[in-house]
């Protein structure tokens, strides 16, 4: 038994090394020159290839703090606004026994099989239309795509609420918009922590749709100005890995913040 | 009752307002554009009948990202869930280092996928070559530069990113195994192998539908690693689906008919997530 106690710890500490690694490599060369990372790639970055002028350069042209700062607003606008209408439209069709909010529950659960692609053409077309190709238009569309998950994971949490609770409050003279956000709302904690993570980590990471929504360049989103300064810089690896790292570390600090949440609210997401 | 109808309107209209013009609206326009000769610039989409259906099945390009796809699902889906699967049994063997193990497996899975395909292109062609060259290892020299390299390429990325997602999602289903049945079947004399099979992989049923559902239609429409990674290439033999619609009417104009394989791409990865779910609740219902 002890035996195999120490094999399986050796074979979790290759596999968590295997699975670093290649953060390590990017890490490593990031701070080589250009013939540095040319001559070898596994060595360590000491000496006369040594630099960190990489990080000074890859931080300027990623324009690093605005991009940071147009995906935070997105982000966080987004995400917002998602678990404000969200939560309502979950409360209401749960309370309601009506045909047409099980038929309304029943579409939102069914459009979770449509992919983006398929829709993205005309769905660009209408927003160039509506005037809506910009970062106002681009929060719009991530609630439209993200209510289906967020609705029925707010769905299954709120069925298990007793409803006597708002009934007392009914009697005392509220009305449902103070019944929902006195009340119930603040009882949904937990699941809007979930649906707060799974959103953020989805559309913090989107390029698809800002590549087709936003088209000026003082919006761009760290992912899109990442794709933009890959482009321009592929045969230069010292600064295309630099700012890979500058655009890694946002999330990495979030992630060991939030790490218990998130990990807590991706196996929630998952079983509805 | 007027009055509840106000409440109703007032709780879910502005979601559904969002949804119905993001989602259900385009779908429906996309169908009929699919019919049209709709260059996506102006107004003018003519009604062409099946022109862009037939189309569709004469382009060599859609067909083998097509085939390309399919293949790359079935591969990574095996991958990713085997791997997902042996990294939870690892990590709720209590030892001492199982939450930080967690941690780290789970990582990769949080940076966006079009980075990580810019990192991965670096570990293939810079990081392999030099090893490679290192170790006297030929078959690392050279990834990406040939479609069977780029093909496995991309099941190494997917891997690496979402086993641990997988891991997640198994390690909560193993939890909830009561730990009293192992220990029944330990005193039966039923060894470590035969508990995995006939007492932990029944249990845990429930879950691999829904791993094999997430990473099949994950699979079906990755675009950004795909694009990051190869772009597609050599001579667009790693193209997949997704980057085929969008190079189709953005690189050629062509938006009627890139709709036609929209609409196409559209049933396949419904298809698929259906069968899919149906199945693996029969068979769960069964165990």
């Amino acid at each position: 038994m002890k035996r195999n106690r120490s094999k399986l710890l050796i074979l979790g500490i290759f596999l968590g090394l295997l699975f670093l690694s290649p953060f390590y490599i990017i890490l490593t060369n990031s701070f080589k020159t250009q013939k540095g990372i040319f001559l070898n790639v596994m060595k360590l970055p000491f000496g006369q290839f040594f630099t960190s002028n990489n990080y000074v350069e890859a931080f300027k042209e990623l324009d690093f703090i605005h991009s940071f700062l147009n995906s935070l607003l997105i982000t966080v606008s987004s995400t917002i606004i998602i678990i404000i209408f969200a939560s309502m439209a979950a409360w209401m069709l749960v309370r309601t026994k009506t045909r047409f909010s099980s038929f309304l529950f029943f579409l939102f659960a069914a459009a979770m099989l449509i992919p983006f692609q398929s829709v993205m053409l005309p769905l660009i077309n209408i927003m160039g239309k509506l005037g809506l190709l910009n970062p106002f238009g681009l929060v719009f569309m991530y609630l439209g795509f993200g209510s289906s998950l967020s609705i029925i994971l707010y769905h299954g949490f709120i069925k298990n609420i007793p409803k006597e609770l708002e009934e007392a409050a009914v009697i005392d003279g509220c009305n449902k918009f103070q019944v929902f956000w006195y009340i119930i709302f603040p009882l949904l904690k937990p699941i809007t922590v979930t649906v707060s993570i799974l959103n953020t980590m989805w559309i913090w990471n989107d390029f698809l749709l800002p590549q087709l929504v936003i088209n000026k360049p003082e919006w761009h989103t760290i992912p899109l100005k990442m794709f933009y300064f890959f482009g321009q810089h592929s045969k230069q690896w010292h600064l295309a890995l630099a700012g890979l790292v500058i655009a890694m570390i946002p999330i990495i600090i979030f992630y060991f913040i939030a790490q218990k949440h998130i990990i807590k609210g991706v196996a929630q997401g998952s079983i509805k | 009752m007027k009055n509840s109808k106000f409440w109703f309107s007032f709780f879910i209209g502005p979601i559904l307002f969002a949804f119905i013009i993001v989602v259900i609206v385009p779908m429906f326009m996309g169908i009929y554009y699919s019919f049209t000769n709709w260059n996506g610039i102006g107004n003018t989409a003519d009604w062409i009948g099946f022109k862009n259906y037939i189309e569709v099945f004469r382009d060599h390009d859609f067909l083998s990202a097509f085939i390309f796809t399919a293949k790359f699902a079935i591969v990574s889906v095996i991958t990713i869930n085997l791997m997902g699967f042996g990294l939870a049994l690892l990590v709720t063997r209590g030892l001492k280092i199982s939450n930080l193990l967690r941690s780290v497996f789970f990582m990769p899975n949080l940076i966006g996928g079009l980075i990580l395909g810019f990192v991965w292109q670096f570990i293939f062609t810079k990081a392999f070559d030099g090893l490679g060259r290192m170790l006297d290892l030929n078959f690392l020299e050279g990834w990406l530069s040939d479609p069977v390299t780029g093909f496995w390429g991309l099941v190494i990325l997917m891997s690496w990113q979402m086993a641990g997602y997988m891991m997640v999602i198994y390690i909560a289903s193993l939890e909830n195994i009561p730990e009293s049945l192992m220990e029944a079947a330990e005193i039966d004399g039923a060894n470590a192998w035969e508990r995995l099979i006939h007492i932990t992989i029944p249990l845990v049923a429930p879950a691999f539908t829904v791993g094999l559902f997430l990473t099949l239609s994950n699979s079906f429409k990755l675009y950004d690693q795909n694009l990051s990674l190869t772009g597609g290439g050599p001579y667009n033999s790693t193209q997949m689906l997704a980057m085929n619609i969008y190079n189709t009417a953005f690189k050629f104009n062509a938006f009627g008919l890139a709709q036609a394989k929209a609409v196409i791409f559209l049933i396949t990865v419904a298809a698929i997530s259906l069968t899919q779910i149906y199945y693996s609740k029969k068979r769960e219902v069964e165990m």
